[in-house]
């Protein structure tokens, strides 16, 4: 396997998970073995961003060069992969 | 050792603990909590100190979060909170209920899981979801939702559940099976003729009398209702109140026939207290007859709901009763509901009020 992918994370998931940073490497071929590494190293991650469909939250975007993508999304090694939340509330 | 009555307070914006140390007369607020997510329920195990509060966030979906040291610390979970693939996604935590141990949680679309380790892990009780009428129930207005639970304390076998708008459902087998229960509540959306259905009414509210097993009271959005056999049968007991329509109701803590409602002016006149003028209804009676109680509540221009959790008694004697507001206010009665006072103002809106006495 090449090299990791970059995983960035939104300010608002690691209020939720104090240990994690917001600039993770893991090695995964696919967005679902993104999601599956961040769940290894910060127990209760994916289901904080996927649901059971199985598909990334409605109010949860991933983007990579750009395009929003979805769980099986393939990557490149090195791929750099954007987490990003909805801007929602009131 | 100082005894501490605390509320648990669900609200759009996170949860709220305030706390009274002088039978409460004076009350401090702490948070809020569970990073500012709605949370539809919050309650206490007074033998252990944890607190629960289940909901969901739009971003992140449900989640149990869980202190074990009256909010200072706090840890969420939803493992196991989760339909089959390929079901619609679970939304939020709407009820959780604690039994011998057992933590129960009704959430959105409608099921209900347990827990055995504390909330970390849970798992679905099937028979409910896979119950025949399941692809026929039909959300209310807050959403398909599972909002209430009664637990027998004394036989583990027995309990109900309330959906909206599904109608209450019992199971006799600890929840290996489910039937539906609702012989004699209306559904007055229904066509004429139609308005007495096996399943489908919209139940606003379940709750227990105390130490009477099979007397259940409810809330409906079509009436006020007592069974005095599990449900088997209900019987009409709306007569004498202002309304027909609201959402909460809360048992006496000791007094299997003192019941408190709060009934809104109707479904599709606003949701406010009658005439904008607020007041706690109690029966003494099991619903025979029922009396306002406005002494210390908002007499003109009252134009809050009060939603299907947001009120709650405390064990003391005199029993307290509390409710919160879609306005954000939190009233306390410490004398069975003669009178009240408000004790916050500016809450975000609430949806759940629970209590819990320590020490």
């Amino acid at each position: 396997m090449g090299a990791p992918v970059v995983v960035w994370l939104p300010g608002a998931l690691l209020r939720l998970f104090p240990q994690a940073e917001g600039r993770v490497e893991i090695d995964a071929a696919t967005v679902s073995e993104v999601m599956d590494g961040l769940d290894e190293r910060y127990p209760g991650m994916r289901a904080r961003l996927c649901d059971e469909t199985p598909a990334i939250r409605r109010h949860i975007s991933v983007f990579l060069d750009g395009d929003r993508v979805g769980l099986d999304a393939r990557l490149a090694p090195g791929a750099e992969l954007f987490v990003i939340t909805a801007i929602s509330g009131g | 050792m100082t005894q501490r009555i605390l509320l648990l307070v669900g609200t759009k914006k996170g949860a709220f603990i305030l706390e009274s140390t002088d039978g409460r007369r004076s009350w401090s607020l702490t948070g809020p909590f569970c990073e500012a997510w709605p949370i539809n329920h919050v309650v206490g195990d007074e033998a252990t100190g944890t607190i629960l509060a289940g909901g969901g966030n739009e971003w992140f979906g449900p989640a149990v979060w869980k202190t074990a040291n009256f909010g200072r610390t706090w840890t969420h979970s939803s493992q196991g909170l989760a339909y089959e693939e390929g079901e619609e996604p679970m939304k939020a935590v709407w009820s959780l209920g604690r039994r011998n141990g057992r933590l129960y949680a009704g959430v959105q679309p409608a099921g209900l899981f347990h827990s055995d380790d504390g909330g970390e892990n849970w798992q679905q009780i099937k028979a409910l979801r896979d119950h025949p009428s399941r692809p026929h129930w039909n959300p209310g207005a807050g959403g398909l939702i599972l909002h209430s639970m009664v637990l027998d304390p004394e036989d583990k076998q027995q309990m109900w559940v309330a959906i909206s708008a599904a109608g209450v459902f019992h199971s006799g087998d600890g929840g290996q099976s489910f039937e539906p229960r609702n012989s004699g509540t209306r559904a007055d959306f229904f066509p004429e003729g139609q308005r007495y259905p096996e399943f489908g009414q919209c139940v606003h509210c379940l709750v227990a009398a105390p130490g009477a097993p099979l007397r259940l009271y409810q809330q409906n959005h079509c009436g006020m209702y007592r069974s005095d056999d599990g449900g088997v049968s209900w019987q009409s007991i709306e007569e004498g109140l202002p309304s027909s329509f609201g959402f909460p109701a809360a048992a006496h803590p000791r007094d299997r026939d003192t019941l408190y409602l709060l009934p809104l002016n109707g479904a599709l006149e606003g949701r406010y207290p009658p005439d904008g003028r607020c007041a706690v209804w109690r029966t003494r009676d099991g619903g025979a007859t029922w009396s306002a109680q406005r002494a210390g509540l908002p007499q003109e221009n009252a134009y809050f709901g009060v939603l299907r959790q947001a009120m709650a008694t405390d064990r003391l004697d005199p029993a307290g009763v509390y409710f919160g507001t879609s306005g954000g206010e939190l009233y306390v009665s410490a004398d069975e509901g003669e009178s009240f006072s408000v004790i916050e103002h500016h809450l975000p809106p609430v949806f759940s009020v629970e209590t819990m006495v320590v020490g």
